[in-house]
C-alpha cells in the first residue's frame, strides 16, 4: 500500500516541496487528537508496526510509539541489545524475518548511513527512517519545518541557521533539504572542523562566527554537541565550544530581531545552549516535541495510503 | 610445461607490440612454449594448429601486477585456480598476487605455495608478491631475500600503508640488493580511518565519512622523497587523485626511480556511483571525481602513469550485502578490465592501441622484471588475442572468478579477449 509519499520515507532529499507541504498540512489537524481526553482514533486499526532501534533513542522512539498508538496500530519495539542482532544477525536477515511475520511497517533507527534504504529495498513493508547514521532524520526535519511554519508562516525567504556539529548530524542534512525545498535561506555555523568541507555545494551559506549567524537569522536550529567529538579531536573542549559557539542570552540580546530557537534534543545545557535560552521566551523546543507526534502520525497515515484531504475525516475516526 | 604442446600459428592478426615498435598485419608462430617467429607471412609447420586471427589484435600477453587471489585463507571467495582462470578469461597471461592472504605471504614457504598453486592451476602465470613487513604489521622487515629466492617478484603491504617512514626507507634500500620494486598502498590512516568513500559533496550528502585525496598524496610524496634519498624503486599502487599524478610527474621529471599504476575503475567511474549506497562501488582508494579521472587519463597518455591494473578483489556476496560503511572494500576486475580500458581509453582516443598494449603488457613486464611483455622471437609464448571493438554486456554470473562484486554489471562494454595463450598453450577461448 502506498500513497502520496510512495512506499517509504527515507529522507527529505527525495521528497518534492509539494510532498513536504502535504505532510505538514496533514499533521496540522492531527495535532488536535493529542489534546483529547481519549487520544485515539481507529485509523490504522489492524496494522502492525515494528519499531526497530539499533541505536539508543528515547524521544524519537516514544514519539513514534505514541503516534502509532494514537492511530490504533499494533506495535512491537525491538532494540538491538537483547535481540538476535546482538547475536550477530545481519540487517538483511533481520529484515527477512520481520517480513516473514507479515508486518505492515518498519520504523528503523540505525547507526549506519543508508541502513533505512538498505532495508526498504529488501522488504515489501513501508519503511520509515528514524535516523540513519549521519545521513538523514526525515521526521525530525519535518517536525522542525512544522514548528517553524507554525510561527513564521510561509518559509519562503525566511532565514534559518543550523548551529553546531553539522558534519556528523543527520538532523542538519534533513533540515537543509527540507528548508531549501520550501524556499527558505539556509546557513550553517560551527567550528570548521565540524562542517563538511563541501557544505557550500549543498546550497547553504557558512558563518564562521555565531554572532554573524545571529545577526542574519530568523531562527537558529541548535545541534547537540556529542561528547565523542572531543575525544576524536574535532574540538578542544566543551568549555571553549560554549565560549565561541554557545547560544547565550547575551548573544541573543544583540540580535536585530526576535529569533526562534530550536533544538532537536537531548540538550547539553551550558554547552551548545544556555539554560536561560532553552527555557526562555524564544525557545520552541517543547513545541518541536509536541509537533513530532503529529508529524509522525501524518507520515504513518500517508504511507498507509491515506489521502491527505481525508486526514480531517481520519481524525474523526473514519478510516 | 609446454614442450609437449603442438605448434600454434596465429594467422593474419593485427600484431601490436610496442616492445619492438610493431603495428602491422602478420603471423606469429609459437613452438616449444616460445615465440618462434613474429611478423610477415609465416609457413605453418606440419601438424601445427592454425588459428585465423583476421580482424583481431594479437599482442604480447597482458599482465596485471595488482590482484588479490585470496589463497591461502579465503578460498571461499577465490582460489589461485579460479583467480588465474578469471585472469585468462580477461585476456591476462600473468598476474601478481598480493600478499594480504591469511596467513600473510611474508615468508618463503608461503611464496613458494602461491607459486606452485599458480603452476598447478595452468591458466595465467601467477607471480607472488611478498609482504614488506612481517604480518603486514609495519614493524619488522620481512625476509625479502629469501622470498625473492622462492619466487617473489615485488614487495608490498598492500591494503595497508607502511606507516613508518623509517621502515619504508629501509625496505627501499634493502630491496635494491635484489632489484625488485617496493609497491606502496598510499594512505595516511590518521586522515583516512573510518572513511568509506571520497571526501566531497557526495559524502557530505550521504552522511558517510570521507577519505580526502590528501590521505593518498601525503604518502605519494613521502615515498617519492624516500626513493630519491635511497635510489630504491618505489611503485605507486592504484593512484586515484589528480594530485598524485602531479606528484609522480614531479618525481619522474627529477629522475627519481618511481613508477605508478592506475585501476580501470579509477579512469572510468566517479564517486557518484556510490549514490544509493552501492557497496559494489566501494573500494580503497575510493572512486573520486571527474577532474581526477581526467588527470589520471592524462597521466596515462603522457607516461606519468605506467600501468593499468585491476586491484581484482573478490568478496563473498554476503559481505557486500550490508550497510555501506561496514561492507568490505574492493571489486573484481580481471574479466572487465580490457573492456573498460578499450571503452574509456581507446574509443575515446585517450590512448592509442599501442599505448594500451604497453600499459597492459610490455610496461608491466619491464617494470616488474617479468618474462613476457613482448612477441620477439625467443620470448615466452604468452599472447593475448582480442577484439578492441566487440560489444558485450557484463553479466557477473558468467565470471570465472568466484567474485560477483562488480560495478559494471549490466553495462555495455566495447573490447573483449577472444583467446589467451600461455606458454604456447591456449588457456582460454571465448565462446563464439
Amino acid at each position: 500500500m502506498s500513497g502520496v509519499l510512495g512506499k517509504d520515507l527515507l529522507g527529505l532529499a527525495q521528497l518534492s516541496a509539494d510532498q513536504i507541504r502535504v505532510v505538514l498540512d496533514t499533521a496540522t489537524p492531527l495535532k488536535e487528537i493529542s489534546l483529547r481526553q481519549i487520544k485515539k482514533v481507529p485509523t490504522l486499526r489492524g496494522m502492525t508496526i515494528v519499531n526497530l532501534f539499533f541505536e539508543a533513542s528515547t524521544r524519537t522512539r516514544i514519539s513514534f510509539e505514541f503516534a502509532e498508538k494514537r492511530l490504533s496500530a499494533d506495535t512491537v519495539n525491538v532494540a538491538s541489545a537483547g535481540s538476535s542482532v546482538s547475536k550477530g544477525e545481519t540487517l538483511v536477515d533481520t529484515a527477512r524475518n520481520l517480513e516473514a511475520m507479515k508486518i505492515d511497517m518498519v520504523v528503523i533507527r540505525h547507526p549506519a548511513s543508508g541502513a533505512a534504504k538498505f532495508l526498504a529495498e529488501r522488504i515489501e513493508s513501508n519503511v520509515i527512517n528514524a535516523g540513519d547514521g549521519m545521513h538523514e532524520h526525515p521526521t525530525q526535519g519535518l517536525l522542525d519545518l512544522l514548528t517553524l511554519r507554525d510561527r513564521l508562516g510561509d518559509l519562503r525567504g525566511r532565514r534559518v541557521c543550523i548551529v553546531g556539529d553539522v558534519l556528523h548530524s543527520r538532523v542538519a542534512r534533513s533540515n537543509i533539504w527540507g528548508l531549501t525545498k520550501l524556499g527558505a535561506e539556509v546557513a550553517v555555523c560551527g567550528p570548521r572542523s565540524l562542517l563538511p568541507n563541501a557544505i557550500e555545494e549543498m546550497g547553504v551559506t557558512v558563518f564562521s562566527r555565531v554572532e554573524e549567524a545571529i545577526e542574519w537569522a530568523d531562527a537558529l536550529n541548535v545541534l547537540r554537541l556529542q561528547l565523542e567529538r572531543m575525544e576524536a579531536g574535532y574540538i578542544p573542549s566543551q568549555r571553549e565550544y560554549n565560549r565561541v559557539f554557545g547560544i547565550t542570552r547575551e548573544r541573543l540580546e544583540r540580535a536585530p530581531r526576535e529569533l526562534l530557537i530550536l533544538h532537536p534534543g537531548p540538550m547539553n545545557r551550558g554547552v551548545e545552549i544556555d539554560s536561560d535560552v532553552a527555557d526562555g521566551p524564544h525557545s520552541v523546543i517543547l513545541d518541536q516535541v509536541t509537533n513530532g507526534v503529529a508529524v509522525r502520525m501524518a507520515v504513518l497515515y500517508l504511507l498507509a495510503g491515506g489521502r491527505p484531504e481525508q486526514a480531517i475525516v481520519a481524525k474523526a475516526g473514519v478510516p | 610445461m609446454s614442450s609437449q604442446t603442438r605448434d600454434l600459428l596465429l594467422r593474419g592478426g593485427r600484431l601490436v607490440d610496442p616492445s619492438q615498435g610493431l603495428d602491422a598485419v602478420g603471423d606469429v608462430l609459437l613452438r616449444n612454449g616460445q615465440v618462434e617467429a613474429c611478423g610477415g607471412t609465416l609457413h605453418a609447420p606440419d601438424g601445427a594448429d592454425v588459428i585465423d586471427c583476421g580482424g583481431l589484435v594479437v599482442s604480447p600477453g597482458m599482465i596485471d601486477v595488482h590482484v588479490h587471489l585470496r589463497e591461502p585463507g579465503r578460498e571461499d571467495v577465490e582460489t589461485i585456480k579460479t583467480g588465474a582462470h578469471s585472469a585468462a578469461a580477461g585476456g591476462f597471461t600473468g598476474v601478481c598476487a598480493m600478499p594480504n592472504t591469511k596467513p600473510v605471504t611474508d615468508n618463503q614457504a608461503t611464496v613458494g605455495f602461491v607459486k606452485r598453486q599458480g603452476e598447478a592451476a595452468g591458466y595465467a602465470r601467477v607471480y607472488p608478491y611478498g609482504a614488506i613487513s612481517l604480518g603486514q604489521k609495519g614493524e619488522t622487515l620481512a625476509e625479502l631475500g629469501e622470498m625473492v629466492g622462492a619466487g617473489a617478484v615485488a614487495f608490498s603491504d598492500d591494503g595497508r600503508p607502511v606507516e613508518s617512514a623509517h621502515l619504508m626507507r629501509t625496505a627501499l634500500e634493502y630491496a635494491r640488493t635484489f632489484n625488485v620494486p617496493i609497491a606502496e598502498h598510499c594512505e595516511d590512516m590518521s586522515l583516512a580511518r573510518g572513511g568509506s568513500m571520497n571526501e566531497g559533496i557526495v559524502s557530505a550528502r550521504l552522511g558517510l565519512k570521507g577519505i580526502p585525496a590528501e590521505a593518498e598524496e601525503i604518502y605519494v610524496i613521502r615515498d617519492i622523497l624516500l626513493a630519491k634519498r635511497t635510489g630504491g624503486h618505489i611503485h605507486m599502487c592504484h593512484l586515484s587523485t589528480k594530485g598524485s599524478v602531479e606528484l609522480v610527474r614531479w618525481g619522474k621529471e627529477r629522475g627519481i626511480n618511481v613508477t605508478a599504476e592506475v585501476c580501470s575503475h579509477h579512469i572510468s567511474l566517479t564517486e557518484e556511483e556510490v549514490e544509493g549506497y552501492n557497496t559494489n562501488a566501494k573500494m580503497n582508494p575510493p572512486l573520486r571525481t571527474q577532474a581526477d579521472i581526467n588527470a589520471l587519463q592524462e597521466g596515462l597518455a603522457d607516461g606519468t602513469i605506467d600501468l593499468l591494473v585491476t586491484d581484482h578483489a573478490p568478496h563473498h556476496y554476503d559481505e557486500k550485502e550490508r550497510e555501506f560503511a561496514d561492507a568490505p572494500n574492493g571489486i573484481v576486475g580481471l574479466e572487465t578490465a580490457l573492456g573498460v580500458n578499450c571503452t574509456w581509453l581507446l574509443r575515446r582516443g585517450v590512448l592509442t592501441l599501442s599505448q594500451l598494449v604497453d600499459a597492459m603488457s610490455c610496461a608491466q613486464a619491464k617494470i616488474f622484471h617479468l618474462p613476457g611483455g613482448t612477441l620477439r622471437a625467443g620470448s615466452p609464448g604468452d599472447v593475448t588475442i582480442f577484439d578492441p571493438e566487440r560489444e558485450w554486456t557484463v553479466n557477473a554470473a558468467d565470471f570465472k572468478s568466484k567474485g560477483r562484486n562488480t560495478p559494471y554489471g549490466g553495462r555495455t562494454l566495447f573490447g573483449q579477449a577472444r583467446m589467451t595463450v600461455v606458454g604456447g598453450r591456449v588457456v582460454y577461448q571465448a565462446p563464439a
